[in-house]
């Protein structure tokens, strides 16, 4: 089986550009330099047909950005994206739309994700509007159709979003995604701004409407008991770099990086009590000036020399498994 | 010994559109050293019954009956000079954005010092001291350059470790710690749960959690106290709650956390939305989305507790059979 999204040496650079006073700073000698920020760095990934990818990483790893490009909002610096084997960008014309289409994204904010001054109908109508999968006749049923399907009542339509509450938010823009029939939704920390009882039910939704609309997901979260819930396979991102990629019950029981095996300790559990907490130390680097070598290595307990100078590389086993560290042979 | 033990705490908030019943009687106890996890979903009023405890309720809300006894002493009766007095002092609170915490124009040692002196008659030395060593205590390295930092130069941890460190000047009795961790990635959440938890037992400061996350509370509180449209619906000690919930809402809750034994499967959820305070229903707040509820949850559901001092808010509670 071929993947259906496929993303080959993906990588992207913030740059902040020098001013004119900088310019000149700089050609007389002083030490100012371009800062470039490399918040994803030559990453691939491919996601199977019906599978559901959970990226997972920490703030500022690039999960984010990485999943943009994907989706098509933000242009890659380097790489490509493949849908069905085809490069999307070098698509035009009527291929190129419908591409565009076959891929959604789910943001985190519900309230900063939809126009609040447009009411329900139109924002989930707008686009199956404009692209001709419905015409002005058949709109309202068709509208109707989507808002049922995400658990909405239809009678809501002609509501604005500051009617509804944070979980019903996140269904519109469940429904403005789903209305323009995609196959692949990118959905970024798409429930972590809900109550717990809400996530439960936006949770079960996503699992529902990938049965019934045969859905592949990208499922980005910092949250690794979520992904651990709905994912099929983990990637674990850190500063930019894809450290491990494996299917998730395997990871789950036998994590083999070292940051990995540091997350999975980190996460709350209910049934650990009174658990005397003993974090791994130190915070993220900064993107702006990352450590050499291993990324990790300022933070990691089984630091080796060759970690501070030499990045290990991405070792792709046969069972599926892919790390990057220098303790696994080949890294 | 006790340290604070509220008793029907009621804090209402008279807006033009009704009365919110923020927090409509609430009772609860802890002792020194005890650590409490007051979980709940957004609006149940557990940040309000943090805020209700330090005097930092603003009109339209006040403290509308109930007792906050601190020490042998009611709170809800005290003069504001005297909760100055208390605040920051006996009583510490930490908040979920550290960044609205730390005033950005004042440097660390500004703010450290400025604690520090409110409450004693310390020299500057003193005091500069006494917030260095402050800043050690919650892990953050070189602590005398962090002193000169401003809080934007410093990442999200950070500032809410040295929130903790302000909150520890003063060897406080109580701490709030108002969802602390909740803006920060698991990784750090393990690390300011861990300064917490280690100041907490080394000086037997009480602790409140504030949290809506569970999971975060069973590792570490020894009692949890779970509240629903402004009233516990239960209490107990950690294990009772986690192992052996009793009321609906809580066994709601539990279901709904993802964990590893149910991968895949739909999740247990709590039907419908959280309440709106200005509209609650007679009776019990939260039978309208209760799978156990009858007629009689129409009434105000019974306060019982059992011989281990786990309490419910329900007619029918998990564990007995429901009749209707």
């Amino acid at each position: 089986m071929s993947p259906l999204i496929e993303a080959k040496g993906l990588s992207r650079r913030f740059v902040k550009r020098l001013d004119l006073a900088g310019k000149i700073a700089a050609r007389l000698g002083a030490d100012i330099h371009e800062e470039v920020v490399h918040a994803v760095d030559t990453v691939d990934l491919s996601v199977m047909p019906g599978e559901v990818v959970g990226l997972v990483g920490e703030s500022g790893c690039g999960k984010s950005t990485l999943g943009r490009m994907i989706a098509g909002i933000l242009p890659p610096t380097e790489g490509t994206v493949l849908l069905d084997g085809q490069d999307i960008a070098k698509l035009s014309g009527p291929e190129r739309r419908d591409a565009a289409l076959a891929i959604q994204m789910i943001f985190q904010d519900p309230f900063a994700s939809l126009n609040p001054r447009m009411r329900v109908e139109q924002i989930v109508g707008e686009a199956p509007l404009v692209h001709g999968l419905t015409d002005r006749a058949g709109l309202s049923d068709y509208v109707d159709d989507i808002m049922t399907k995400v658990g909405l009542d239809p009678s809501m339509k002609r509501r604005y979003p500051h009617q509804f509450s944070g979980g019903q938010r996140q269904r519109i823009g469940i429904a403005r995604a789903l209305a323009v029939r995609p196959r692949f939704l990118v959905c970024d920390e798409a429930i972590a701004a809900l109550d717990v009882s809400i996530q439960a039910q936006v949770l079960n939704l996503f699992m529902d409407l990938r049965e019934e609309f045969n859905l592949t997901y990208l499922f980005i979260s910092h949250d690794l008991s979520v992904v651990e819930h709905i994912a099929d396979r983990i990637v674990i991102m850190y500063l930019g770099r894809v450290v491990e990629s494996a299917p998730t019950e395997a990871l789950f029981a036998d994590p083999q990086h070292p940051y990995t095996q540091a997350l999975l300790a980190e996460v709350p559990r209910l049934d650990q009590r009174n658990r005397a907490f003993t974090p791994i130390s130190g915070e993220i680097p900064s993107p702006l000036s990352p450590p050499p070598g291993c990324h990790f290595h300022p933070r990691c307990p089984h630091v080796l020399d060759s970690c501070k100078t030499t990045a290990p590389n991405l070792v792709q086993r046969q069972d599926g498994w892919d790390i990057r560290c220098h303790l696994h042979p080949g890294g | 010994m006790t340290v604070l033990s509220v008793e029907g705490l009621k804090t209402h908030f008279f807006t033009r559109a009704g009365v919110v019943r923020a927090v409509d009687g609430v009772d609860f106890a802890l002792e020194r050293g005890g650590i409490m996890g007051l979980v709940g979903e957004s609006g149940s009023g557990k940040s309000v019954t943090g805020f209700s405890i330090l005097g930092l309720v603003d009109p339209p809300g006040r403290v509308a009956g109930g007792k906050i006894v601190f020490h042998g002493e009611d709170l809800a009766q005290a003069s504001e000079a005297r909760m100055q007095a208390l605040r920051g002092a006996r009583i510490a609170m930490i908040f979920q954005d550290p960044m609205m915490t730390l005033n950005p124009v004042l440097r660390i040692d500004t703010q450290m010092m400025e604690a520090i002196q409110a409450h004693e008659a310390v020299s500057r030395t003193e005091a500069w001291t006494r917030a260095r060593d402050g800043l050690a205590q919650v892990g953050i390295p070189s602590a005398e350059q962090r002193l000169r930092a401003y809080p934007h130069q410093l990442s999200g941890g950070m500032r809410q470790r040295v929130a903790i460190a302000i909150a520890f000047l003063n060897n406080p009795d109580l701490l709030i710690a108002d969802e602390p961790t909740t803006a920060l990635d698991v990784t750090i959440q393990a690390q300011i749960v861990h300064v917490a938890q280690t100041l907490c037992r080394e000086r037997g400061t009480a602790l409140i959690w504030i949290t809506h996350d569970l999971a975060v509370v069973a590792g570490l509180a020894d009692r949890i106290a779970v509240m629903y449209a402004g009233r516990i619906v239960e209490a107990g000690a950690t294990d009772e709650i986690i192992d052996r919930p009793r009321h609906p809402y809580t066994v709601g809750l539990l279901g709904s956390v993802p964990s590893a034994n149910k991968r895949g499967e739909r999740l247990t959820q709590i039907p419908g939305m959280t309440p709106n305070m200005l509209a609650l229903p007679d009776g019990c707040a939260f039978r309208e989305r209760c799978p156990r509820a009858t007629e009689a949850c129409t009434n105000e559901p019974p306060d019982a507790a059992d011989a281990d001092a786990h309490a419910v808010r329900c007619f029918h509670p998990h564990g007995t059979e429901v009749t209707a």
